[in-house]
């Protein structure tokens, strides 16, 4: 599939600042990062809790854990696929009991991978409370969930492609709007 | 991959695959909640015209792990007894909507019959003296867990070759994987034509043990003897029995496995059972994460689309 | 009644050389051999660029009635028996009962009289019920009809019950036929012996397990002089015994199938029931050989050992399914594409394999074709081709390996008795 480039949503800069304030906000909303860890859903949103881990290090000299999660075998839709999902290593080498699990994915759209992380995580324990951090939500939600930290809000139409490289991954950090050439 | 039936015709990127994913699967059985609910709405019928406890127990647990419904056949308890015959229970399985069959079946080649049958996938649990693919595949996941590779490994499989389907899975396995497979027994024991499968064989023992990465034992069926295949145990332990003496004389590292149930005094003394280096309940721990895998793949999705990702 | 053949071929190893003929049949026999004989109010079968051989005769098939008529019947296999080119077959006794006493033998006789499709020589049991205990009653059955004796498929594992039974029928000048397997060796097995046998995870049956047995009854027809015919020899190591034997003047015969002349144990691959078959298929040597004895004279007779099994017995586990593979219908074709087209044997070799030498052995008359012989006639199109498929078989079942095969050289008629049992690949119905 040829896609055309619509826009750049964000570009290296506009990554970093997103996640800066990400991290301050998460860090007012829960008056300090003493009971927070940070979860990564596989594979983007990985780098991007580790960024975050960085910078409230940064601004509060407090290593938080960080964890990763892969969802593969939560996903309601395994029998409906024509390939088959790699499952990555979950790695979470902390108890999320009692804590507050901050997730953190690239982009929000459906709710249905947020849905598949949640039941993950109490699957590992029994979390204070859960939030969420997303760098992009795009709207279009099949399920009642909301992201508590947002990096942008993108409307978008289905058809639209939210393509979001980052470094760690992709060789470069940008967030593009792409749409297919032809229907 | 639609089924498992044998290690013969898997290529060592599809060993590769099954034992990749086995690794998270392993990671769910170290949780306090070891459930997933991957395939939840499935049904997996285990059939086993043999009895199991070990293989049968560990699909189930894979099965439950995964939220399969898990539906079990068992010989004495069926119409298997009534001469039904293989055919008609895929019948019944197809009618019952399964989506996994495990089979085992004391006639080589059972899995494939039914395979040509039901819709449902097929794994084969232990077929005659053919194969048993899952133990070999938990075997070969033991090894690169605790060795890394596979490949160069000198692994000697001791004992009752001839009956083994498990030799054979592993010779296939192990030497798709770039092992050096060795095979002792005595010389009732070896089947013909063997050699040809591209292993060593031998029934010297102590000649063969010097470098040995792995020991595999094999488990010795206590009426070989009636068979006229063996003059008596005691001769064949004295010959074939891994004891602390022959362990001495492998690797310091080697590795000591056994499919189990154990023949403990026979093909294993007691101290060997009990060796550090032993890791013969480990091989029944990762007999579950395995057949996870193997579940999973079976059960989602089609293997041959995969870069489709 | 009268039938002309015309611009056949005709192969009778009586003459030098093939030589074309019209062939004109009355009442049953040969009236008439010459060129441009007039058809003029005759029926008549063209038979341009075909051989005409003698009736064909399969002295190794599996009826089954009484007893398996699910299986085939003595009316559909020898109609089987006319779709696949011969004139006789004799039946083996392992039938529900057992054709171990001279009613038996009369039973089949009448029904091959009702609806045969072609002759029918009953072969009866050697001991009663084929139990290898007790010597069954051979003169009666000889004098109801019974061609020869053996308990096929249940080796007589007793020498001094073998010795007994091969002194009975030498005075009573019928030949014992002889499955020979030692069942001890072979227990349990279900493929020949070795690699293929081993990746299978199938026991295997060793080719000494056969010659052990074929050296046994080779001794014993030494020592009492009875006419020892060895069925289906599939391995090397007894076309080599048989050989010897036949130096000695020990009186041995022996008789090859076109399934062990044609494949290996590689058939079983795939644990392909149709293929199973006992003695088993074995290897590329062993076929070698095989071709070998035909050629040389070793081996006497093709014969089919045509075993029908219904689908739902094969249609099962490896180890469970019965033995057995159906031969009449597809041997002709096997016997050109694998012997004659590579060389191996002549056409003249081909008519003493089929029909010359088993009725010598039998004790049949003499099969010619010659003016004043019985008219029964084998008329095959060595150029014609087809491919296998069960569909096509009149026998009751389909337990075929060859299924898919492509076959070139295929009987085209069959004349019994001066009348056509089978034209254009079709049998024709007899029974009118």
């Amino acid at each position: 599939m040829e896609l055309r480039t619509k826009a750049e949503i964000l570009d290296q800069v506009g990554i970093r600042r997103a996640l800066t304030r990400i991290a301050h906000e998460i860090i007012e909303r829960n008056k300090g990062v003493t009971n927070v860890a940070l979860i990564g859903i596989r594979r983007r949103g990985v780098p991007l809790s580790i960024r975050l881990a960085e910078r409230i290090k940064q601004i509060e000299g407090i290593e938080v854990p960080v964890g990763f999660l892969d969802i593969t075998l939560y996903r309601d839709d395994l029998t409906r696929l024509d390939y088959h999902p790699h499952i990555y290593r979950t790695e979470v080498n902390f108890s999320v009991t009692d804590k507050i699990i901050v997730l953190v994915d690239d982009v929000i759209y459906t709710g249905r991978t947020v849905r598949a992380a949640m039941d993950a995580i109490m699957d590992l324990g029994r979390p204070k409370a859960i939030q969420l951090a997303a760098l992009i939500d795009r709207g279009h939600r099949e399920l009642p969930i909301r992201a508590d930290y947002i990096g942008k809000n993108v409307p978008t139409s289905k058809k639209e492609i939210i393509s979001l490289r980052i470094k760690e991954i992709d060789g470069e950090d940008s967030v593009l709007i792409q749409e297919p050439l032809r229907e | 991959m639609k089924h498992l039936l044998d290690l013969q015709n898997l290529a060592p990127d599809e060993i590769n695959t099954i034992l990749d994913n086995a690794v998270p699967m392993k990671q769910i059985l170290n949780r306090e909640i070891k459930k997933v609910p991957t395939l939840r709405g499935k049904t997996v019928v285990t059939l086993f015209y043999e009895p199991s406890t070990r293989t049968k127990t560990s699909f189930e647990l894979a099965a439950k792990y995964l939220s399969a419904d898990t539906v079990s056949i068992s010989a004495p308890s069926s119409s298997v007894v009534k001469g039904e015959s293989l055919i008609d229970t895929a019948h019944t399985i197809k009618a019952a909507g399964a989506d996994v069959v495990v089979l085992r079946h004391p006639a080589a080649g059972a899995p494939y019959l039914i395979s040509r049958r039901v819709d449902a996938s097929v794994i084969n649990a232990g077929d005659g003296m053919h194969e048993h693919p899952s133990q070999a595949l938990l075997d070969i996941f033991t090894i690169k867990e605790i060795k890394g590779s596979i490949a160069g490994l000198k692994v000697v499989i001791v004992g009752d070759i001839l009956h083994s389907r498990v030799a054979r899975s592993n010779v296939w396995g192990l030497s798709k994987l770039g092992a050096e497979v060795h095979l002792v027994g005595p010389a009732t024991l070896l089947p013909p034509g063997i050699e040809n499968l591209g292993v060593q064989v031998s029934s010297d023992l102590d000649a063969v043990l010097p470098g040995a990465d792995v020991i595999y034992v094999l488990r010795l069926q206590l009426e070989r003897q009636n068979q006229g295949l063996l003059p008596s145990l005691q001769e064949y332990a004295s010959l074939y029995g891994i004891n602390s003496r022959r362990v001495e004389l492998a690797q310091d590292d080697v590795l000591i496995m056994h499919p189990g149930p154990l023949n403990r005094g026979v093909e294993i003394s007691n101290e060997v059972a009990e060796h550090p280096n032993a890791v013969i309940n480990q091989q029944v721990t990762n007999g579950v994460a395995v057949r996870m895998a193997l579940l999973y793949l079976l059960s989602v999705g089609d293997v041959s689309n995969e870069t489709a990702n | 009644m009268k039938l002309l053949i015309k611009n056949g071929t005709v192969i009778d190893p009586a003459t030098d050389k093939p030589f074309q003929a019209d062939v004109l049949c009355v009442d049953g026999k040969i009236a008439k051999m010459a060129e441009n004989i007039s058809s003029r109010g005759v029926k008549t079968i063209d038979a341009t660029g075909c051989l005409l051989f003698p009736g064909f005769i399969d002295m190794h098939v599996h009826l089954r009635e009484p007893g398996f008529e699910y299986k085939e019947t003595i009316a559909s296999g020898t109609r089987a028996a006319a779709r696949g080119g011969f004139t006789g077959v004799a039946a083996m006794p392992n039938t529900a009962p057992v054709a171990d006493n001279a009613a038996v033998i009369r039973f089949i006789l009448e029904k091959a009289a009702q609806s045969g499709s072609s002759r029918v020589y009953p072969i009866g049991a050697i001991t009663k019920g084929s139990q290898g205990k007790e010597l069954a009653p051979m003169a009666e059955m000889k004098k109801a009809g019974a061609v020869a004796f053996s308990d096929d498929g249940h080796p007589v594992t007793n020498a001094y019950l073998m010795r007994q039974a091969m002194e009975y029928a030498r005075m009573l000048k019928v030949p014992i036929i002889s499955h020979c397997e030692d069942t001890a060796l072979a227990a349990g097995g279900v493929m020949n012996e070795g690699y293929t046998a081993t990746v299978l995870g199938l026991k295997g049956i060793p080719s000494a397990a056969e010659e052990i047995m074929v050296a046994r009854d080779i001794l014993l027809a030494e020592m009492t002089g009875c006419a020892l015919h060895i069925a289906h020899v599939s391995t090397a190591g007894s076309v080599r015994l048989i050989r010897d034997a036949k130096r000695r003047g020990v009186p041995v015969t022996a008789e090859v199938t076109p399934h062990h002349f044609t494949l290996t144990e590689e058939a079983v691959l795939g644990y392909n029931t149709n293929a199973k078959v006992n003695p088993p298929l074995r290897t590329e040597a062993d076929i070698e050989a095989l071709k070998e004895g035909l050629a040389d004279g070793t081996i006497d007779v093709i014969a089919t050992d045509h075993a029908p099994h219904a689908t739902h017995e094969k249609d099962k586990e490896f180890d469970y399914a019965p033995f057995g593979i159906l031969g009449l219908e597809t041997a002709v074709g096997l016997i050109f594409s694998e012997l004659v087209d590579k060389g191996v044997l002549t056409l003249n070799q081909v008519a003493c394999k089929c029909a010359l030498n088993p009725a010598r052995i039998l004790g049949l008359p003499e099969k010619k074709l010659q003016v004043g012989s019985d008219a029964d006639i084998t008329i095959i199109d060595p150029n014609r081709r087809e491919i296998v498929d069960p569909k096509d078989f009149v026998s009751l079942s389909s337990n075929s390996p060859f299924n898919g095969f492509t076959l070139k050289g295929l009987p085209v008629a069959t004349i019994l008795d001066g009348r056509i049992t089978m034209q254009d690949r079709v049998p024709v119905s007899t029974t009118n």
